[in-house]
């Protein structure tokens, strides 16, 4: 083998020696598990409008049990177990949302009610809704401004 | 049921993932900014309308990923302002999120409480 004489040289080196990235696989979970939580979210829809919801409290009713079904399986010391096998999967739906909670929460109990329970929940989540909100108040006031059709671009 | 539409929530839904999938594994964005970024992005898409085009497509596949939490934030805010006029900009997106930021505060006080605290197992 020839000696390296270029840091160039090393990286490409380095490069051929490293093992392929799992980028492929960690994908493949999580396009799978993230899709059945979807696919599971639209069978619920289907659910609640068999019993006569309309559309916009189906949707909502989707959210509360798949944010309940995380609880329930980040208070089991399921959801990360899923957590580590899907990675985006379980954490862009929804149940990431919920696990972001409820795992802090948990996990900060020894620190009390109040500041362990009470502030650490936020920890993920506090980000999430002070964007989340921020954002559609911007959209709400940009809304106000050009209070015609041209920016719903329907 | 539609199982063709179950299916398009199943594809969307996983397409959604595994574009946070790259951006976790190729760049050094940490969970938490991901999901501010789905949020924020989401809630933009749906402040431009284009959103729902998506929810009409995959019905669950766009709304359970927090790209769709962030439009619902957005949509709510523009159907309380259409409804209730300035005040409906600061109203409108937290009350047509409430029930998802609801459900996940309070079950996730419920958990922390039965739930033993974790001792981490290596």
């Amino acid at each position: 083998m020839k000696p390296i004489q270029s840091k160039e040289e090393y990286q490409t080196y380095v490069d051929q020696k490293t093992p392929n990235s799992p980028i492929i696989k960690n994908c493949f979970n999580a396009f799978w598990v993230g899709g059945l939580i979807c696919a599971l979210g639209q069978i619920i829809f289907y659910f609640c409008q068999m019993r006569g919801m309309d559309e916009t409290n189906s949707y909502t009713v989707v959210s509360m049990l798949l944010v309940f079904a995380s609880a329930f399986l980040t208070a089991l010391n399921i959801f990360n177990k899923i957590g580590k096998f899907a990675g985006a999967g379980s954490l862009i739906p929804i149940t990431g949302f919920a696990n972001s909670i409820v795992s802090p929460a948990m996990e900060y109990k020894s620190e009390g009610y109040v500041m362990g329970v009470g502030a650490k929940m936020f920890t993920v989540a506090g980000p999430v809704l002070v964007y989340g909100i921020s954002t559609s108040i911007l959209v709400g006031l940009i809304y106000i401004l050009f209070n015609t059709q041209s920016l719903i671009l329907v | 049921m539609d199982w063709f539409m179950i299916f398009k929530a199943f594809i969307v839904g996983g397409i959604i993932c595994i574009i946070g999938q790259v951006l976790i594994d190729k760049t050094k964005l940490t969970p938490a900014r991901i999901l501010v970024t789905y949020v924020t992005l989401g809630a933009i898409l749906g402040g431009l309308g284009w959103y729902k085009y998506l929810i009409d497509f995959a019905g669950c596949g766009a709304t359970v990923p927090l790209t769709g939490f962030g439009n619902l934030l957005a949509k709510g805010a523009i159907t309380e302002v259409e409804s209730n006029g300035f005040i409906g900009a600061f109203t409108g997106g937290i009350k047509a999120a409430a029930g998802g930021i609801a459900a996940a505060i309070f079950f996730g006080y419920i958990a922390s409480l039965v739930s033993k605290p974790k001792i981490k197992k290596q």
